[in-house]
């Protein structure tokens, strides 16, 4: 390739530059109000920079007790940690088995399965909501975790058989073939040799499912009400929805629950970048 | 059996052998028994509810109104929903979102991606930076923008004044004028991350070697991005349009939570006049209905998308 001119050089930075100031701009400046005090939140115009940048708030949503917003914001991160990694687990071991089946033993009626699968991935959330609350209220299921883990599993199971499945298909039949050659069964090639290599692809759907889990916003929003259901999207909505809104806590309890998910990104990058391009765009 | 002896089958069977051994080889058996438990989860919490929206789709369910019962009513639910100016409105509203959505995600994505498929300084830093807007929930990018677009004290009428481009503060998320574009503005912010990186992986399958045999041939950049780059990105930025398209159509948490579907409704979209049907005025059979019509508009896609994917893309 030709070597760019000194001009494109420049150019290409300038816009890169760009793009980073206005990926990071909100983000950072969502943390600043967290840190900032009350005066300059609602100082007109603002002070960019803090004057007296305070990690107070931060000490509050976490350890203070007593208050109930804190409490109940803590309680919520909680139950997104149990709810996200149960449906994590639930999924990516029930959706493996049912996606070796579906990219190795391949037989008649899997065609169909698969795009039934899909098809169930691509459901709107809303149309499972409104039945099953029905159903779910009836038996006095709703506010509880269980209920969100079930719901979650169905709906994100569909996701990790996709996921899955293409991973599956990448890994040479040679290896297992010889591993049953040397004597093994179907399942311990899959155990021995499948899931050793399909380690990258395992982890890259578990995260997936961990993400999805955590940010789900409509079905947690309809049934989970108290402090013990409550899971983060649902809690920092409310942050908003009172009356007299305190800005500074709304900020803090973002960021707090943006930590999570934005760690697992960037620390794994590479392995859900590979999950996402493969899934979304390869059958 | 010859199974035992000969190992199971490495390749799908020939058709008419596989449905002779339908049931009964011991690689059959484990095929579906690796997939049933992932099934039972999926049938119970997706096919039941489904077959049972049906049923309330077709009866009338107001749990305001208890003493009507659940009465029959056939396409009723379906026949009032069109007869609605606002449930008409809504799906304006929600095809402006997605079209004016999209069509931003779309270019701001390949020109993002063409920027990252060049050599620059930091290129690492800012692929990782790309992520954050992504791994973002939803819900804390709604929450965030909302605190930006504040009327009083948000940053963004703070900066737009310190920089003489207006005079006063303005309501961008209470003014019926700009509510739905800045809400839209929110969602690209947040999603062409991943177009970017869809785009970005399409972009690196293209052999340099294309790129070379062009330039020898005197084509310019330009004349190189529209018959080279863009006709072999197109088949998944295809892909891109159907997946996004079948999001948009269902956008629900950013409008919760940003405006709640005001102000003068100018936000209330699809899902959200689905939402207050079922769950403020408690009408559960004509939700059902909706539901139902926003599945099939959201399946017609899926329907385009499961097309596309088995579709051999080729270089």
């Amino acid at each position: 390739m030709r070597k760019p001119s000194l001009l494109a050089q420049v150019l290409t930075h300038l816009a890169a530059l760009i793009v980073a100031i206005v990926v990071i701009a909100p983000p950072i400046w969502l943390f600043i109000s967290s840190i900032s005090t009350q005066n300059e939140l609602l100082s007109v115009p603002i002070h960019w920079i803090p004057q007296n940048p305070t990690f107070e708030r931060y000490g509050q949503v976490l350890f203070a007790t007593g208050t109930d917003a804190a409490a109940v914001f803590r309680g919520s991160m909680i139950n997104s940690f149990i709810v996200a990694s149960a449906v994590t687990l639930i999924c990516v071991t029930l959706g493996s088995l049912a996606a070796y089946s579906f990219a190795r033993m391949g037989f008649a009626g899997h065609g169909p399965l698969i795009n039934v699968i899909l098809f169930s991935y691509m459901l709107p959330p809303i149309m499972l909501v409104v039945p099953l609350y029905t159903v779910l209220a009836n038996w006095r299921m709703t506010d509880t975790l269980h209920a969100l883990v079930i719901v979650y599993s169905a709906l994100i199971m569909p996701f990790a058989v996709w996921i899955m499945r293409g991973f599956f298909q990448t890994i040479p039949r040679e290896l297992e073939e010889a591993a049953m050659i040397d004597g093994a069964t179907r399942l311990g090639a899959l155990i021995r040799v499948v899931v050793p290599i399909s380690l990258p692809g395992l982890v890259a759907t578990s995260l997936l499912c961990f993400l999805m889990s955590w940010e789900e916003f409509l079905i947690a929003l309809i049934f989970t009400s108290s402090p013990s259901a409550k899971t983060i999207p649902v809690a920092i909505a409310e942050f908003t929805g009172r009356h007299a809104i305190d800005y500074g806590m709304m900020a803090t309890g973002g960021v707090i629950a943006a930590i999570p998910p934005v760690l697992i990104a960037i620390v794994f990058q590479r392995y859900l970048v590979s999950g996402l391009t493969s899934g979304a765009v390869k059958a | 059996m010859s199974d035992t002896l000969m190992g199971p089958p490495i390749s799908p069977a020939p058709r008419h052998t596989q449905r002779r051994r339908w049931g009964f080889t011991r690689e059959r058996r484990l095929a579906w028994a690796l997939i049933i438990p992932a099934f039972i989860v999926v049938f119970a919490l997706i096919f039941l509810p489904i077959v049972r929206a049906l049923w309330m789709s077709l009866h009338i369910m107001d749990l305001k109104r208890p003493a009507l019962g659940q009465p029959f009513v056939g396409l009723g639910n379906y026949i009032n929903i069109f007869k609605d100016p606002y449930f008409w409105d809504s799906v304006g509203r929600t095809l402006y979102f997605m079209v004016l959505s999209i069509a931003v995600e779309m270019v701001l994505g390949v020109s993002v991606a063409l920027l990252l498929n060049r050599r620059f300084w930091g290129r690492g830093l800012l692929r990782a930076l790309i992520l954050i807007p992504w791994a973002l929930p939803i819900t804390i990018d709604a929450i965030m923008w909302k605190w930006i677009y504040n009327a009083n004290y948000g940053a963004l009428n703070s900066l737009l004044w310190q920089l003489g481009l207006i005079e006063n503060y303005r309501p961008w998320l209470s003014d019926p004028g700009t509510a739905m574009n800045m809400v839209i503005l929110a969602d690209v912010w947040k999603v062409t991350p991943l177009v970017i990186l869809l785009a970005l992986a399409a972009l690196q399958t293209i052999p340099e070697t294309l790129y070379e045999a062009a330039l020898v041939d005197g084509a310019g950049r330009w004349y190189s991005f529209w018959h080279i780059t863009l006709p072999l990105i197109m088949p998944t930025m295809v892909i891109v349009l159907v997946i996004r398209s079948m999001d948009a159509f269902k956008v629900f948490d950013i409008i919760y939570i940003m405006t709640s579907g005001g102000p003068a409704d100018s936000t209330k979209v699809i899902s959200y006049f689905t939402y207050l049907e079922a769950f403020s005025y408690l009408r559960f059979g004509r939700a059902a209905a909706l539901t139902y019509l926003i599945t099939f508009f959201v399946g017609i896609m899926a329907f385009v998308y499961i097309r596309l994917l088995n579709r051999e893309i080729e270089y």
